[in-house]
C-alpha cells in the first residue's frame, strides 16, 4: 500500500499540475485542519482543564482533570436533562421515521408526473422556512391566547385555557414538526431508485402490502431511513431555538444548559465538556444507525 | 367497496392531513402578520392591516441585521464554494487509501449538532485573541456549509468523463487551459446551486451562528430574540418577510434546476437520435449517453 500513495499523488499532479495541485491541496488542508478539525480538539482540550481566570492559565493549577466530566454526574438536574434530551431525541426520531415513511413512499413509489413533482415542490417550500418561524407558529397556536384555546374555548370543550407552553410534550410537538422533512427526503430518494416492477412482481406472487414493505420497500430504503434518523436525531438533540421557544424552565434542554455555561455561567470549560459529551452522544448514534442498518459512511452522506 | 378504493381513499386523507400539518401553522402565522389584534393570532380577526409592517420597519436593529446576514452569507460563499470544489476534485481524483479516512474527516460536519461547530470555533478562535463576530460566524458556518457544497460539486464530477480533460492535456493545453476551459464549464450549473445552497443555508442559520455572533447580529438572531421578548404582530410581519425572500428563493433555485436537467435530458435524447443508428437495439439507454453536454 506504501506504493500506492506516491503513484496516487504522481497522477494527481500529472492531471492538474503542480500550482493547481499545491492550492487545492492547500485549501483542503486549510479547511480541514484550521476550520474543522483543530477547533474540535482544541474544543476536547478545553474541556479536560479546569475553569481560571486568564492569568493563572497555564500556571501550576492549569493541569489535566476530569472536574467538568464528573460534574456532570454530581449534578442531578443537569444530569437528568441529559438523559430527558436522549429520549426525547429518539422519540422524536421514531414519530418522525412513523409519520414519512408512508408520505415518502407514496411520493416515490405510487404518485406520477406532475403530481409528484408538485407534492414534492410542497415538501421543498416549508423544507426552507426557518427553524425559529416553524417554532414561532407553534408558539402562537399554543399561547395562552392562541388558537387552540380559542377555538377549545369557542366551542365550549374547555373553561380555562390549557396551558400548552412550556411542558415537554409541546417542545416534542415542536421538533416533530421542525424536523420532520429531514426524515422524508432521504427515504424518499432511496425509494426513488426502487423498480417499480419489482414491487409489481411481489404483488403479483401473492405478497400482501405488509410483505411487500418488510421484505422489499423497507430494506432497499434502509441507508435512506438511517440518513434519516441521524439527521434527526442530531438536529433534535443538538436544538436551541425550539425548546428555548416552546419549552420552559421543566423542559429544559441539554444544548441550554450547554449555553449558559458559556453565556452565564461564564465557564467555558464546563461549556465545552458538556458539549463533548452531545458529540459523543451523536456519534454513537450515527454508529448505532450504522450497525443497525448495516451501512456504511459513504452510503449516509450522498 | 374494494379493498384498493379503501386504500386510496385513506392515502388521500393521510395526505391532506400531513400537508395541512405542514401548512397550516404557516399560514395562521402569516395570517396573524395582517390582523389588527394586538395579540399574533388569526382569531378572532379583528380587519387587515398593514400597520405591523409599520412597526417593523421603524426598528433600526432590523435593517442593521440585515445587512450582517448579507456580509455573512456572501462571506460563507466566497470561501465555502472553492473550497468544496477543491475537496470534491482531491476526493473523485485521488484514489488512494486515505481517501476513506478524508471522506470522512469532510463530511463530518454535516453530521455534527450546529451548537459543537459554534462552540469549538469560538474556543479554538479564542487562543488567537478573536473575539465573536462576522469573522468568527462566516468561518463557523464555512466548516458544514463547505462540506454541502462538496457533496454537490462530488455529484456533478461522477457524471464527468475524464478523457475530456485528457483530451485537451494530450492536446497541447496547460493545466489551467484545461482546467478553466473543460472542468470549470462542466461544473458551472453545479457551482451557481452550491453558491446559492450556501447562501441560503447561511442566512437561515442559527444554532451555529448562536455562539460566535458576538455583538454582529444576523437577521436570525435578531428574529429569535424578538420572538422570545417581544410578542407583538411586527414579529409575524418579520416573519411573512423572511418566508417570501426564501420560499422565492428555494422556488427559483428548484425551476432553475429543473430547466437545467431538462435541457440534459434534451441533450441526451439528442445523442440517442444522432446514434440511434449503430446502436439500435441497445438495451440500457444510458450507453448512448453523449459526450456530456
Amino acid at each position: 500500500m506504501r506504493l500506492m500513495m506516491p503513484a496516487a499523488v504522481a497522477e494527481f499532479v500529472r492531471r492538474y499540475g503542480v500550482v493547481m495541485s499545491a492550492s487545492i491541496v492547500l485549501t483542503c488542508a486549510v479547511w480541514v485542519l484550521v476550520i474543522v478539525v483543530l477547533p474540535q480538539i482544541l474544543m476536547v482540550d478545553y474541556s479536560f482543564r479546569p475553569s481560571l481566570p486568564p492569568s493563572r492559565q497555564g500556571g501550576p493549577e492549569d493541569v489535566y482533570t476530569l472536574k467538568n466530566y464528573v460534574t456532570l454526574f454530581s449534578n442531578p438536574i443537569n444530569l437528568a436533562i441529559f438523559f430527558k434530551t436522549i429520549w426525547s431525541s429518539a422519540l422524536v426520531t421514531a414519530v418522525a421515521l412513523a409519520v414519512c415513511y408512508p408520505i415518502a413512499y407514496y411520493l416515490a413509489q405510487v404518485a406520477s408526473g406532475r403530481r409528484a413533482a408538485l407534492l414534492v415542490l410542497g415538501l421543498i417550500v416549508p423544507y426552507w422556512v426557518n427553524e425559529i418561524l416553524r417554532a414561532f407558529a407553534w408558539f402562537l397556536m399554543m399561547a395562552r391566547n392562541g388558537l387552540f384555546n380559542t377555538v377549545l374555548t369557542e366551542a365550549g370543550l374547555i373553561a380555562e385555557p390549557i396551558t400548552f407552553l412550556g411542558t415537554i410534550p409541546a417542545v416534542l410537538v415542536g421538533m416533530v414538526y421542525a424536523y420532520v422533512l429531514f426524515m422524508v427526503f432521504p427515504i424518499y430518494s432511496s425509494l426513488e431508485s426502487l423498480d417499480r416492477n419489482q414491487v409489481e412482481a411481489a404483488r403479483d406472487l401473492g405478497a400482501g402490502w405488509w410483505r411487500i414493505h418488510w421484505r422489499i420497500a423497507i430494506p432497499h430504503a434502509k441507508p435512506g431511513i438511517a440518513v434519516g434518523c441521524i439527521m434527526t436525531f442530531m438536529l433534535a438533540a443538538g436544538s436551541y431555538a425550539v425548546p428555548a421557544i416552546l419549552g420552559g424552565p421543566q423542559s429544559r434542554w441539554f444544548t441550554e444548559v450547554i449555553y449558559a455555561q458559556f453565556f452565564e455561567g461564564l465557564n467555558w470549560n464546563q461549556g465545552a465538556a458538556y458539549a463533548f459529551i452531545l458529540l459523543v452522544l451523536c456519534i454513537l448514534f450515527i454508529l448505532a444507525m450504522m450497525r443497525l442498518f448495516r451501512v456504511g459512511l459513504t452510503e449516509i452522506a450522498r | 367497496m374494494t379493498s384498493s378504493a379503501v386504500i386510496r381513499i385513506f392515502v388521500g386523507l393521510y395526505l391532506t392531513v400531513f400537508f395541512a400539518y405542514l401548512f397550516l401553522p404557516l399560514f395562521f402565522m402569516v395570517g396573524a402578520a395582517f390582523n389588527d389584534s394586538r395579540f399574533p393570532s388569526v382569531l378572532p380577526w379583528q380587519g387587515g392591516t398593514l400597520k405591523w409592517f409599520g412597526e417593523l420597519f421603524a426598528d433600526p436593529m432590523l435593517g442593521e441585521s440585515l445587512v450582517n446576514s448579507l456580509i455573512i452569507g456572501l462571506g460563507v460563499v466566497a470561501l465555502s464554494v472553492p473550497i468544496g470544489l477543491a475537496a470534491a476534485l482531491l476526493l473523485t481524483r485521488f484514489q488512494s487509501r486515505a481517501r476513506t479516512l478524508l471522506y470522512g474527516v469532510m463530511v463530518s460536519p454535516v453530521l455534527t449538532p450546529g451548537v459543537i461547530l459554534g462552540i469549538s470555533t469560538l474556543v479554538f478562535w479564542r487562543r488567537f485573541d478573536v473575539a465573536g463576530g462576522i469573522l468568527l460566524t462566516v468561518l463557523a458556518q464555512t466548516s458544514f456549509i463547505a462540506s454541502y457544497c462538496m457533496l454537490m460539486f462530488m455529484a456533478r464530477l461522477q457524471r464527468f468523463d475524464p478523457a475530456l480533460e485528457e483530451a485537451a492535456l494530450d492536446l497541447g493545453a496547460s493545466h489551467l487551459q484545461a482546467f478553466r476551459r473543460i472542468v470549470i464549464p462542466f461544473l458551472m450549473p453545479a457551482i451557481l446551486s452550491a453558491a446559492f445552497i450556501a447562501f441560503l443555508q447561511s442566512f437561515e442559520n442559527y444554532n451555529t451562528t448562536l455562539f460566535v455572533y458576538g455583538s454582529d447580529r444576523p437577521l436570525t438572531v435578531y428574529l429569535a430574540s424578538k420572538v422570545r421578548i417581544g410578542l407583538t404582530p411586527a414579529v409575524n410581519a418579520l416573519a411573512v418577510i423572511f418566508i417570501l425572500l426564501t420560499v422565492a428563493g428555494a422556488i427559483a433555485y428548484e425551476l432553475l434546476r429543473r430547466r437545467e436537467r431538462a435541457r440534459s435530458a434534451l441533450a441526451r435524447a439528442h445523442a440517442r437520435l444522432a446514434t440511434a443508428g449503430d446502436d439500435r437495439g441497445s438495451p440500457t439507454p444510458a450507453a448512448a449517453e453523449p459526450a456530456r453536454a
